[in-house]
């Protein structure tokens, strides 16, 4: 679906994106992460061709970018940075105007894709309001009624939960799971490590410009080899696995061992109260900070 | 695209507004003159005004000397800065293009819109201006229409209202050549900026040293050159017979500019990183 090679951007002496390698397969829920600043924008314009690649190769659907990208354009569903509109217009009007701006689609049915687009967001009932008088998070939602106009195969979205509470990031988190359990290839930038966890298969991380980390969900997370014990007598515990323990919080052993259920057994077998016991996975963040750890010199942007 | 683009210009009000204040210059003016009767000297103040108090339907022709070295230019370059970076400002240039819309398309659509706006805009001074004339200079019936003796510099020169008429219609195909100059200006800018009010400043500012130089004596050897040396070269449509040569040349120049600033915003666009 959107493949890259060294793909580079330099703003003067700043490099933006460096040396990116994306890979993104047909079927995905593919979630970018990275914070602010660390170019996950500008890699999402270079794969839409708003923004010319200093370097590198960009192939999205199987043709290149920018070179063929208006072949490829129509399939795609797309919000960067924000939902971009014409604030004095309500919010059919505007998106009745990007339908009839491009190709494709008559004018007859115009009326009627808008309308299934709005319903799909949540946005059914709007009225003539313009779009200057709606809340952030019914601009959200018109931004991504407007990428969903035309059923695209790829959807492209840049921090696509921004301004949401939290029922509406759980209703565009459910429509996303859906609209890619129908075939839709989903690609989405965030900050929000808790959105990309909740919906994405695969994950790739961006750390000052450069992909740092690319893999499914489930490998990342897979178990550690650690075992967390929860018990009443932590002392006995300690004093009977003997230097397998590796870090105790309290009643809370952190004991390495690849199997949850058989220590379960030996530890119960010894007579050992225990209160909670399960395989240690590491979460993401764990990963995304051990990916990102040289960079002490960073100053944070948020 | 170009249907898109014309429906927003006829759908945002500041478009009437615009058009709305182009209609009352001309109208204060004709109050003043219609109630104090007192015509400015000949070759001084707008063309074709002493004109006008013996026929009210010159008066059309009178407006457009009033709203042409100013108004409409300002209001051309408001318009013709705002058309890219407007749309880069507010986010929606990004959507458009990945829609997709072709970028040579976009200016296209553009440039088009900014002729309609350029046509309607002089339309509404034309027929407003007609109808104050006539409301309160009345006009002469059926003689024909007696050119302005200041003009001409020949009086009792007089044509035909359909004369008239084809003179009024050259008159407004040159205004419109003349202001796709100053729009070429203000959409190459456009296309470097993303702040519309810097590309219509920069437009602006051209026109203005443009305007101080074509009077200034020290400049003679670039003046044929200067985008606004020929706009007043319509008068010469209400000569008897017309002068072609000034308009010629007027249009020639204002045809350089639009290829060579047109040619410029074309390549800048289509290599340009949409970032806004």
């Amino acid at each position: 679906m959107i493949i890259t090679r060294d793909l580079t951007k330099r703003y003067g002496r700043t490099v933006a994106v460096d040396g990116v390698g994306l890979e993104v397969r047909a079927g995905d829920r593919y979630g970018l992460l990275g914070p602010n600043g660390s170019g996950k924008t500008t890699l999402v314009r270079m794969l839409l061709g708003l923004v010319f690649a200093t370097k590198g190769e960009i192939e999205v659907l199987g043709r290149p970018v920018p070179k063929r990208v208006k072949e490829i354009l129509p399939a795609i569903g797309a919000m960067v940075e924000g939902p971009g509109m014409y604030p004095h217009l309500s919010g059919r009007t505007n998106l009745a105007f990007f339908d009839a701006a491009g190709p494709g689609g008559g004018r007859r049915d115009r009326r009627t894709r808008v309308g299934e687009a709005l319903e799909r967001v949540g946005l059914a009932g709007i009225d003539r309001r313009p779009v200057r008088a709606y809340s952030l998070g019914m601009r959200q939602r018109l931004g991504l009624a407007a990428a969903l106009l035309r059923t695209p195969q790829l959807l492209i979205l840049d921090e696509p939960t921004n301004g949401l509470d939290p029922r509406g990031i759980r209703e565009i988190r459910d429509l996303l799971t859906e609209l890619n359990r129908a075939g839709t290839t989903v690609f989405l930038s965030s900050h929000l490590l808790a959105e990309i966890e909740a919906l994405c298969t695969r994950v790739g991380v961006m750390d000052r410009g450069r992909l740092v980390l690319q893999d499914e969900l489930a490998t990342l997370r897979a178990p550690t080899g650690r075992v967390l014990v929860g018990t009443s007598e932590p002392e006995r515990v300690v004093a009977l696995l003997d230097g397998k323990v590796e870090h105790r919080d309290g009643q809370l052993l952190t004991v390495r061992h690849p199997d949850a259920g058989a220590l379960n057994a030996e530890l119960v077998a010894a007579g050992i109260r225990i209160t909670e016991i399960g395989g240690e996975r590491r979460s993401l963040e764990q990963v995304v900070l051990d990916a990102t750890t040289t960079s002490s010199d960073r100053v944070e942007a948020t | 695209m170009i249907r898109v683009e014309l429906a927003k210009l006829f759908r945002r009000p500041r478009t009437y507004v615009i058009a709305g204040l182009l209609c009352l210059l001309p109208l204060i003016v004709a109050i003043f003159l219609a109630t104090t009767r007192i015509p400015p000297p000949p070759g001084q103040g707008g063309a074709f005004l002493s004109a006008v108090l013996s026929n009210g339907a010159l008066y059309p022709a009178a407006a457009m000397a009033l709203v042409l070295p100013v108004f409409l230019p300002v209001s051309v370059a408001v318009l013709a800065g705002d058309s890219v970076a407007g749309e880069a400002a507010s986010g929606t240039l990004r959507y458009l293009l990945i829609r997709p819309v072709g970028r040579t398309r976009l200016l296209l659509a553009k440039l088009v819109s900014l002729i309609v706006f350029v046509l309607f805009a002089i339309g509404a001074v034309l027929v407003t201006a007609y109808l104050t004339g006539l409301a309160l200079f009345g006009s002469q019936p059926s003689a024909g229409v007696a050119l302005p003796a200041d003009v001409t510099s020949l009086s009792g020169v007089t044509i035909t209202p359909a004369g008239l008429v084809l003179r009024l219609a050259g008159t407004v195909c040159y205004i419109v050549v003349s202001m796709l100059g100053v729009a070429s200006i203000a959409l190459f800018l456009s296309t470097i900026t993303d702040s519309a009010l810097g590309a219509a400043m920069g437009a602006l500012a051209v026109l203005v040293t443009s305007q101080v130089l074509v009077t200034l004596d020290a400049a003679a050897g670039i003046r044929p050159y200067l985008p606004t040396r020929y706009w007043f070269a319509w008068i010469d449509f209400f000569r008897e017979p017309i002068l072609w040569r000034d308009i010629e040349r007027g249009a020639g120049i204002q045809l350089v500019y639009l290829v060579v600033l047109l040619g410029a915003a074309w390549a800048n666009f289509m290599t340009r990183d949409v970032t806004n």
